[in-house]
């Protein structure tokens, strides 16, 4: 490609990355951050070990344990752990805590106070920055391309190929601009823009591509905002999202732990500034949504694609114009226990959950809290908890009396963690229950065997804790 | 790797569009930290149907799966490939799968075939009753009726999985070029390869 062509941010990013062009068509292409966890990094470090390989760049790797981890007090009044009861959580637990020092990385531990869930850790601490090619062992690395980051989830081989190379061998994406044109009505937030484009793209829309999310709906978001919408791009399919940074991303990462310093920000600084897609350059596919079509949305189904607003009706499985997916909404909806035509406002919910790396944020815990001050979960929610993204946000949560609201509204206040958005901790929803969520997968069993989950934004979960159906917040404040 | 050239049985007529990884091996199975016996849990929920393809006299242990559009999507976990391959699934026909699941898929000797729909379609009514064979050097899907279907595949993988490769390996050779991009990368962008 010609070096003057205009080119996108993916492209740039790209193109600083590139170790060498293979002939095949693949590059290998260096990265810049591993972020690893304690599921999917056992298996790599045992073949490193039984190969007699080694960490080429300890010092670019961060391990944190988040997903198996309990959610409840991790040390006794006396400072001793306490014990995991799962043996399998605990043993796999025990061995990140092991590999990490044996091969000279980076560790959090389980009740450090910079403690959490991986893509919430990252760009707290500044280790996930602009420009950046990041990748972990975890599809929602999607996440930081709300930096300006390119981000994507890779499988445990590929963690073994980082972890011994610094680089991974790739096929360029194609590209894909997603533009949000004018800005959000009020009571809409990020969580009900990105459950709107994954029910306008589907879930597997964007296959193939990176997306850059722009427009003035994008530009308008917070931070937060901004890794809530790139965290889901996986769930339309994208392998990672990409929102150009600006001043607001700028002022975020400054004086963050692992953020550069001094002349090296300002030549960071720089640098970041000239990524944006230039004027003229070629997406391979543009949507464009207008921001005023979004309302607060909720899932009927068991795909992040079964998006409706909270105004709507369960649809009829013979609405759609595919047989598959009449067959899907068909076994969805046997699935959810939901009948068609019946109103999503009239759905009665028992559990609700507050956190994931999508949702478990300050500006989360607060648009949560603002909706829950000085009210009560309704009778029929039988548990509600929050679970902040770090134990950072969580000390700043409790430093703005958040944690008092929610204890006051009946909800149980936790430690970080994955918690309740995926069936691997002690936190689950039971068989046949629902729950309103601020996780991103609405999957079959994936809060617990049987379990039905309604993903919504951090103010909707609060709302429907209050009322005990699915409800609009706007009728709220 | 153990190499691939041709895969030859039993398909299983599956079928089903968007299933994801927690439906391929569901959370609770996620806390392994070996490679092994993960086929036990694979499918897990559609298995506790008595009736299931999985485990049909049939087609217990058909190196072959037809699936719908975007196998494989959702989470990135590689023991969605684990669990397959524990089941003794060799290969995966569908009309798209999810880009990480393919990667994985790959890494473990796992041939994804991409056809388009009418071809699966026809492919499902074929494994009902007989076998289907790949060609991987070929990249061809066949049945014994004349049906002859040719697959696009990555040229590296395809050198990779018919000569069983270790790409760490082979990446690890390129350890000077590697080194050459960090000096470079230093002197440009100095705050990305070394944090503060």
């Amino acid at each position: 490609m010609n070096s003057t062509a205009p080119r996108t941010l993916y492209e740039k990013i790209w193109a600083a990355h590139v170790v060498e062009d293979r002939d095949d068509g693949t590059s290998l292409v260096y990265i810049d951050r591993h972020l690893v966890h304690e599921v999917t990094s056992p298996q790599a470090f045992e073949a490193l070990r039984l190969t007699g390989r080694k960490v080429r760049r300890p010092d670019l790797t961060l391990a944190v344990p988040d997903h198996n981890l309990p959610t409840t007090a991790r040390r006794d009044a006396s400072g001793a752990r306490v014990p995991i009861a799962d043996l399998e959580s605990a043993a796999q637990l025990a061995a990140l805590e092991a590999n990490a020092p044996s091969f000279g990385i980076r560790y959090i531990g389980d009740a450090d106070a910079e403690q959490g869930i991986v893509h919430v850790v990252g760009p707290e601490q500044g280790f996930s920055l602009p420009g950046a090619t990041i990748v972990c062992g975890d599809s929602h690395t999607a996440c930081h391309g709300g930096l300006g980051a390119l981000a994507f989830g890779i499988g445990t081989s590929e963690v073994e190929h980082v972890l011994a190379t610094q680089t991974l061998l790739l096929k360029r994406s194609k590209t894909m601009e997603v533009r949000i044109e004018g800005a959000l009505l009020p009571g809409v937030s990020a969580k009900d823009l990105v459950l709107h484009i994954t029910g306008v793209l589907g879930a597997a829309g964007g296959t193939g591509h990176v997306i850059e999310y722009t427009g003035q709906a994008i530009r308008d978001l917070s931070i937060e905002g901004r890794l809530t919408v790139s965290n889901m791009a996986i769930e339309h399919g994208a392998r990672a999202g990409l929102i150009a940074p600006d001043d607001k991303t700028f002022a975020y990462l400054k004086g963050r732990p692992y953020a550069p310093k001094g002349e090296e920000w300002d030549k960071a600084v720089a640098w970041w500034r000239s990524l944006a897609t230039d004027a003229g350059a070629k997406y391979d596919k543009t949507i464009v949504i207008n921001a005023a079509d979004i309302a607060p949305s909720v899932t009927w189904g068991t795909s992040p694609e079964d998006v409706l607003p909270i105004t709507g009706l369960v649809p009829a499985p013979e609405s759609f114009a595919d047989p598959s997916k009449q067959a899907a909404a068909r076994a969805s909806l046997e699935y959810m226990g939901l009948q068609p035509g019946q109103p999503l406002s009239s759905v009665e919910i028992q559990n609700v959950f507050i956190g994931s790396c999508t949702n478990s944020r300050i500006e989360d815990l607060r648009a949560a809290a603002a909706v829950l001050r000085g009210r009560a979960k309704a009778a029929g929610v039988k548990w509600a908890i929050v679970v902040p993204g770090s134990g950072l946000v969580k000390r700043q949560a409790e430093e703005e009396g958040l944690d008092q609201v929610f204890v006051a509204a009946g909800f149980e206040w936790r430690e970080p963690g994955c918690s309740a958005c995926l069936g691997m901790n002690p936190d689950k929803v039971p068989a046949g229950e629902r729950c309103a969520s601020t996780s991103n997968r609405n999957f079959v069993g994936r809060q617990g065997p049987g379990a039905r989950t309604h993903l919504v934004s951090p103010a909707m979960a609060a709302a429907a804790a209050v009322t005990g159906r699915l409800t609009d917040v706007r009728e709220l404040v | 790797m153990e190499p691939v050239s041709t895969i030859s049985g039993r398909a299983i007529p599956f079928g089903r569009k968007n299933i994801d990884t927690d439906v391929i091996i569901s959370a609770e199975w996620l806390k392994t930290i070996s490679r092994d016996g993960l086929g036990k849990g694979a499918f897990a929920v559609l298995r506790q149907d008595p009736d299931n393809l999985f485990d049909s006299a049939e087609f217990k242990g058909s190196p072959i799966l037809i699936a719908g559009d975007n196998f494989g999507c959702g989470s990135s976990r590689e023991h969605a490939a684990w669990a397959i391959l524990d089941l003794g699934i060799k290969a995966v026909i569908a009309p798209s799968f999810s880009d990480i699941f393919s990667g994985n898929a790959f890494k473990n000797g796992i041939v994804t075939v991409v056809l388009p729909q009418e071809a699966i379609d026809r492919l499902m009514d074929v494994a009902q009753t007989d076998a289907v064979h790949i060609d991987l050097e070929a990249q061809t899907v066949t049945t014994p009726f004349q049906d002859r279907y040719s697959f696009e595949i990555d040229a590296f993988r395809k050198h990779c999985l018919l000569n069983g490769l270790d790409e760490v390996g082979l990446t690890m050779a390129r350890g000077d070029a590697i080194s050459a991009y960090e000096a470079k990368a230093s002197a440009e962008r100095p705050f990305l390869v070394h944090p503060a």
